[in-house]
């Protein structure tokens, strides 16, 4: 093994990386795709701290060390850390990097993570910080793409759902900002894409429609089909959500028409917004894209770790 | 009409002229001279032919440092200061936004890891003309009428 160049010495924002680095994680994540159990973690230990539950993304990531031979240590709620007894996140983090090599973390707080970065020896990568951030579901999204569709230049891909608080579409959009996209927003008026990400596109020229109505036009036009849940929670309004909670939800013969390309993705859980009829057509790709987090997530972790994958 | 001076003249020091009315405490509280021992005469709603009613503060004996001055930008970005040595001004600076902000300004979004942790806020100045800042950690963005000191 190698040492690699200078590298970002955390993944706290999508933005962390450029187009080259996506790329490379991208390609590093097809290696562990055709060969996943291999030892470059070995004699190493990672700590998972969760600080907000998500057994979906702790276990990918516990996966993803497992098969690389590393160890892990951590908790997946604070009720058995010290943070009940009131325990800073500084000291929690200043702690825990004297005993592992990485830091995998999930926290409410936005801007932990960030901060985390800041004051750790050891790299930590951003599983989570509130709505904030959330990089390795945006990489995971990007590599089902560019598996499915053998590029990520030049692409349609319609987002569908909750596009106002939804951080998996926002980081989306970042993500392939480097790579000419054209996008179809489809939102209820109350989920709308904010303006900030509307001018974000208009600065980078990226092509994009709105659409009120969970229409055809959106979905025949479309690569890839963005699926995304209405969270219950992010309303404080709960009269506002029981008015959208069913009107964007996808149903097998809606894909008729559809182009032979398209696949359909969602970040999960999902709810009731994609119907269990479309899980048999062969365009539905939601589980393939959580299994390819695991192996998205060797790549980054041998990244910044700088371990060369061969 | 007998013309007086509003505020008395200081003989070595720094006075900062200009200030709209409404940012005037907000100035003292950002250069903190409330924790000053030196002698400082502050006026406020006096006539001004350049913004109809301004503030001034004239602190004696004390010369700022850039980084303490600029901080008055995020409130009042228009003032002058005049450097004062033998009741001479010597210099005249206009305040400059620095690039970053760092333990001045407050985090709007309580969800903020800066507003739960014994640590210093961190601001990026997105929009200097705006005033529009962004928070390092949250990423939230603040307008100037939303800052909180």
């Amino acid at each position: 093994m190698e040492i690699l160049p200078m590298k970002p010495k955390s993944l706290v924002d999508i933005n962390d990386y450029n187009k080259d680095d996506i790329l490379r994680i991208l390609n590093n994540a097809a290696k562990f795709k055709a060969n996943p159990d291999r030892d470059f973690l070995k004699g190493k230990v990672c700590a998972t701290l969760f600080f907000e539950p998500s057994t979906r993304t702790r276990l990918s990531f516990e996966t993803a060390i497992n098969r690389l031979q590393g160890r892990v240590i951590g908790f997946s709620d604070t009720a058995t850390s010290s943070l009940t007894k009131g325990e800073s996140l500084k000291d929690t983090i200043m702690i825990v990097s004297n005993y592992v090599d990485l830091i995998i973390m999930r926290h409410y707080l936005e801007g932990s993570a960030r901060y985390a970065s800041e004051i750790s020896p050891v790299p930590i990568i951003n599983a989570g910080d509130g709505s904030n951030q959330h990089p390795t579901q945006t990489l995971l999204d990007l590599f089902s793409i560019y598996e499915t569709q053998g590029t990520l230049e030049n692409l349609t891909i319609t987002v569908v759902g909750d596009l106002k608080y939804g951080r998996a579409v926002h980081s989306l959009i970042e993500g392939l900002s480097y790579f000419n996209p054209t996008f179809n927003f489809v939102a209820p008026e109350e989920l709308k894409i904010p303006e900030k990400y509307k001018t974000f596109c208009d600065q980078k020229g990226i092509r994009y429609k709105e659409f009120a109505e969970f229409s055809i036009e959106a979905i025949n036009s479309a690569d890839i089909l963005y699926m995304t849940r209405v969270q219950r929670e992010r309303f404080t309004d709960l009269m506002e959500y029981e008015k959208v909670k069913n009107v964007y939800v996808l149903h097998n013969d809606m894909l008729k028409n559809s182009k032979d390309n398209l696949k359909v993705l969602h970040p999960l859980p999902r709810v009731k917004e994609i119907d269990q009829d479309v899980d048999d057509n062969p365009k539905a790709y939601y589980f393939q894209q959580a299994r390819n987090g695991m192996f998205t997530r060797q790549a980054v972790i041998c990244d910044l770790m700088r371990i060369e994958v061969v | 009409m007998r013309k007086a001076l509003q505020v008395a003249a200081l003989e070595n020091g720094t006075a900062i002229d200009h200030i709209p009315p409404q940012a005037l405490f907000k100035v003292v509280s950002l250069l903190q001279l409330q924790q000053l021992n030196n002698r400082i005469t502050i006026g406020n709603n006096l006539r001004s032919s350049k913004i109809g009613t301004k503030g001034i503060i004239k602190v004696a004996d004390k010369f700022f440092e850039e980084d303490e001055i600029n901080r008055i930008a995020l409130v009042a970005p228009n003032v002058t200061l005049n450097i004062i040595k033998n009741y001479e001004v010597i210099e005249k600076k206009k305040v400059i936004l620095p690039d970053e902000i760092i333990g001045i300004v407050k985090c709007n979004n309580p969800k903020c890891i800066t507003n739960n942790e014994p640590m210093k806020t961190r601001f990026h100045i997105i929009d200097k003309e705006k005033v529009e800042l962004q928070c390092h950690y949250c990423e939230i963005k603040i307008k100037k009428e939303e800052i909180i000191l």
